[in-house]
């Protein structure tokens, strides 16, 4: 894992040459008469997409899957720099997502499936989004016993401030030098509320493990080395915590940041037609009432909760570009690690 | 008449169509120029408000330039690129430009400026990725006095929303075309078919006439039919002098006629009664039969203009048809007698009060009658019937004389018109025009049947009330 990250930082600070871009994982599903191989790019670990992959052959028998995970700058740089030949590339990072519609590496694709989408899960009908999910506070019951759990941002500061014996060394969030997704989250953060930066800065001082995946920072809460994790992917901490007990995810009730995970057809897709029916495939109405089930992503179709009243998706279009730029991304983690590194 | 009536006219053209032709071409060239104007102002429109948000985007990046220690740094505003995203899903390109090399943004993304700094955003469309963009380029002067650095912002979607909108607006300005094409046509229909109208009325004015109605038109129409209408009167006026002097030469004619007859005839039967050689007696007897029937002739002209004058000036009085009928039969019973025919008179017992011009219907009654007698073998019988049938009062004369033969029964009522059966029997042919003439007048009509060999059935049909 060390060296993976080492490699996206390298190749995000554009030292090293062209070296290929790193996968994390891969599998092939086999049909029984492949006729058709579907090449699927996807930041999704396996074992979560891994029902929908099986129920998807079951209904189109002569397609055999090529899954490969890569983390979303790896898959930024696969289909940007390498021009990598995949037919479907999904990824929770809807900025480099957008992006790579925006400067045209994406084909469109309209179905009637696609057409029952609303309009904001749809962009160009060329990105499609499949799931809403939002980014969570996971805590540790164990280590916030006799403690208020806080509701919202500002409490949350005051909470680490007042208890930074609780909380030194036990707090966990992304790097958002090397994951894409937790960059997306903290630049939304910095527009939603002013008090990104303090929390930031709070964050800092009390030094804040950073982390490249979802599940390492749960897996750190659930192992007692950490207290809590800010913006943790709601759907793993929800699937972990349907398994054992333990944790909390705690509703925010300032906002609440909803990423939507996207799929789109890359330019370079040998077989798009095939790509075509897994994203028909995504939003059938069947897939889409089973998906929280199998999978635990939340469906695309359908409230989150009702309880949670301030949801703040994030909005598909040019807008996500902004933070993408080389001097906005620049300026962002130059002030993201004085914050968070204190120096 | 009839002739006249018959002959096809010769129509070139059609006004209505004429007009409806024209009108809607009108119509046409104003729907197209209507839908060219929609979808011009509202493409113009469109792509206005692309340039405007285009040029709000590139001057919001321009506004968030600024120099430290002499390199011009740029903190890209959200809502430059978020704004571009809210009324379409176009693909957003920019670069902020510096001295020719790329700040940031797309390197490949090059609009020639002015070098100049101008306040005016500078529009262009051009084709970027494979698409065709719509760039607006900002160029600002960055910097303090000493070190002024010029920097280009060049912001560019691409157009798709736009074509999407102005596919619609082009079918909306079709459909406005089309819907005003179509009322504008519609109104024209309307407008032509009122325009026309008033001839309509003349026409019919004139169509629904009855034969010898020769008063001068009276119906209402447009100062524009004013010369038709009064040319027809005046033409109505001549024709109607010219019948009158006609119809006044033939009573003349006849009446000039039946006086001399009268002592030629007077004077033949002196004569006839001194000759003692049968043979010549014999053939004055059929000269004075045959001045009989010139008498009878000339006397059924004068009957006829006299039904024509009065029935023109109808005067109704309340009689009783069946003390008519009898004081018919009664006047010609002497003539009857001399063939030694019985004239039969029977009714219902019902009311025959009816309102009418007695000496017209007298005369009319007296016309069938006479005919009746004339053509009944001798020795037989006359069925007078007088009955009423659903709307009717009918007075029927049944005969057991020949009937008619070899000529349509309608025919029987033009003028002169005889039967092929009657040679050997003078005739004038004007009898039965009389009667005709005169149930007509009153409102009523003239039935004749006729079985061959059980004589002929002549029924007059008057309108009860």
């Amino acid at each position: 894992m060390r060296f993976f990250i080492l490699a996206f930082g390298l190749i995000f600070s554009n030292v090293g040459v062209c070296v290929g871009f790193e996968i994390e994982d891969q599998r092939i599903y086999p049909a029984t008469n492949a006729a058709q191989v579907l090449k699927v790019l996807s930041t999704a670990d396996i074992a979560s997409f891994d029902p929908l992959i099986k129920e998807f052959q079951m209904q189109n028998t002569e397609v055999s899957v090529n899954y490969t995970v890569a983390s979303s700058a790896q898959v930024m740089t696969a289909i940007y720099d390498e021009n990598a030949a995949f037919d479907l590339v999904i990824s929770s990072a809807m900025d480099l997502q957008t992006k790579l519609a925006n400067d045209g590496y994406s084909q469109s694709f309209i179905s009637n499936n696609t057409a029952r989408l609303p309009n904001w899960a749809k962009w160009q009908d060329q990105l499609f989004a499949f799931t809403q999910e939002p980014a969570a506070l996971v805590i540790s019951d164990k280590a916030f016993e006799g403690l208020t759990i806080p509701t919202n941002r500002e409490q949350l500061i005051e909470l680490m401030r007042a208890n930074p014996e609780v909380f030194e060394g036990r707090i966990g969030t992304y790097d958002v030098r090397t994951s894409g997704l937790g960059y997306l989250f903290a630049t939304q953060d910095s527009r939603n509320t002013d008090s990104f930066w303090r929390l930031t800065e709070v964050m800092g001082r009390l030094k804040t493990e950073l982390y490249c995946c979802s599940g390492a920072m749960i897996d750190g809460v659930y192992q007692g080395k950490l207290a809590l994790a800010y913006n943790v992917l709601g759907s793993y901490a929800e699937n972990r915590l349907a398994r054992e007990g333990g944790i909390t995810i705690v509703p925010m009730q300032d906002y609440l940041t909803v990423m939507m995970r996207t799929a789109l057809i890359p330019k370079t897709a040998e077989s798009p037609h095939v790509a075509g029916r897994m994203i028909d495939f995504l939003l059938d109405e069947n897939t889409q009432t089973k998906l929280a089930q199998t999978t635990g992503f939340p469906p695309i179709f359908g409230q989150i909760a009702d309880s949670q009243k301030a949801l703040r998706p994030i909005r598909l279009g040019p807008g996500l570009l902004v933070f993408l730029d080389r001097l906005k991304r620049k300026a962002f983690v130059r002030n993201w690690e004085s914050s968070i590194l204190q120096k | 008449m009839k002739a006249i009536f018959g002959t096809p006219l010769i129509t070139r053209g059609s006004m209505q169509r004429r007009l409806v032709i024209q009108l809607s071409l009108i119509a046409f060239l104003l729907s197209l120029l209507l839908f060219l104007i929609v979808r011009g102002v509202a493409d113009r429109a469109a792509s206005d408000t692309q340039d405007n948000i285009l040029a709000a985007s590139a001057i919001s990046i321009a506004d968030a330039l600024y120099s430290e220690g002499g390199q011009v740094q740029l903190e890209l505003p959200y809502s430059a690129l978020s704004m571009l995203g809210t009324i379409s899903e176009d693909r957003v390109f920019y670069r902020v430009n510096v001295d020719g090399t790329t700040l940031t943004g797309y390197d490949d993304l090059v609009v020639s400026a002015r070098s100049d700094v101008s306040t005016q955003a500078e529009f262009s469309t051009f084709s970027y990725r494979g698409e065709p963009v719509r760039a607006v380029s900002v160029t600002r002067s960055v910097g303090s006095q000493s070190q002024r650095t010029l920097v280009q912002v060049v912001v560019a979607q691409t157009r798709l929303s736009l074509a999407q909108i102005s596919y619609r607006i082009t079918l909306w300005a079709v459909a406005i075309g089309v819907a005003f094409f179509l009322v504008a046509t519609g109104l024209s229909l309307w407008a032509a078919h009122n325009a026309l109208a008033p001839l309509n009325r003349v026409a019919s004015a004139v169509t629904r006439r009855g034969p010898n109605d020769l008063r001068p038109v009276r119906a209402e129409a447009p100062a524009e039919l004013a010369p038709l209408v009064s040319a027809l009167n005046s033409f109505i006026v001549r024709l109607s002098a010219s019948l009158a002097r006609s119809e006044d030469f033939i009573a003349e004619a006849a009446h000039r006629v039946r006086t001399p007859l009268a002592t030629v005839r007077t004077q033949a039967e002196v004569i006839h009664r001194s000759l003692q050689h049968s043979k010549n007696k014999s053939a004055l007897r059929e000269m004075i039969r045959a001045i009989d029937e010139s008498s009878r002739s000339a006397g059924q002209l004068l009957d006829h203009a006299m039904v024509n004058f009065r029935a023109d000036q109808f005067q109704a009085v309340d009689i009783d048809l069946r003390e008519l009928v009898a004081e018919t039969v009664e006047r010609l019973s002497p003539t009857a007698e001399l063939k030694d025919i019985a004239i039969l008179v029977s009714d219902t017992g019902e009311d025959f009060a009816f309102s009418a011009d007695p000496i017209l219907l007298q005369n009319a009654l007296r016309n069938v009658l006479d005919n009746a007698i004339k053509y009944s073998p001798p020795d037989s019988d006359i069925l007078v019937k007088l009955f009423h049938d659903s709307n009717f009062h009918v007075i029927s004369f049944h005969d057991q004389g020949r009937g008619f033969e070899g000529l349509n029964l309608e025919n029987h009522f033009e003028r002169f018109k005889r039967g092929t059966n009657v040679g050997d029997i003078v005739g004038s042919g004007l009898g039965l025009t009389i009667v005709n003439e005169v149930a007509r007048a009153h409102g009523g009509h003239v039935k004749i049947t006729s079985n061959k060999g059980e004589g002929a059935c002549v029924s007059l049909f008057l309108p009860l009330a």
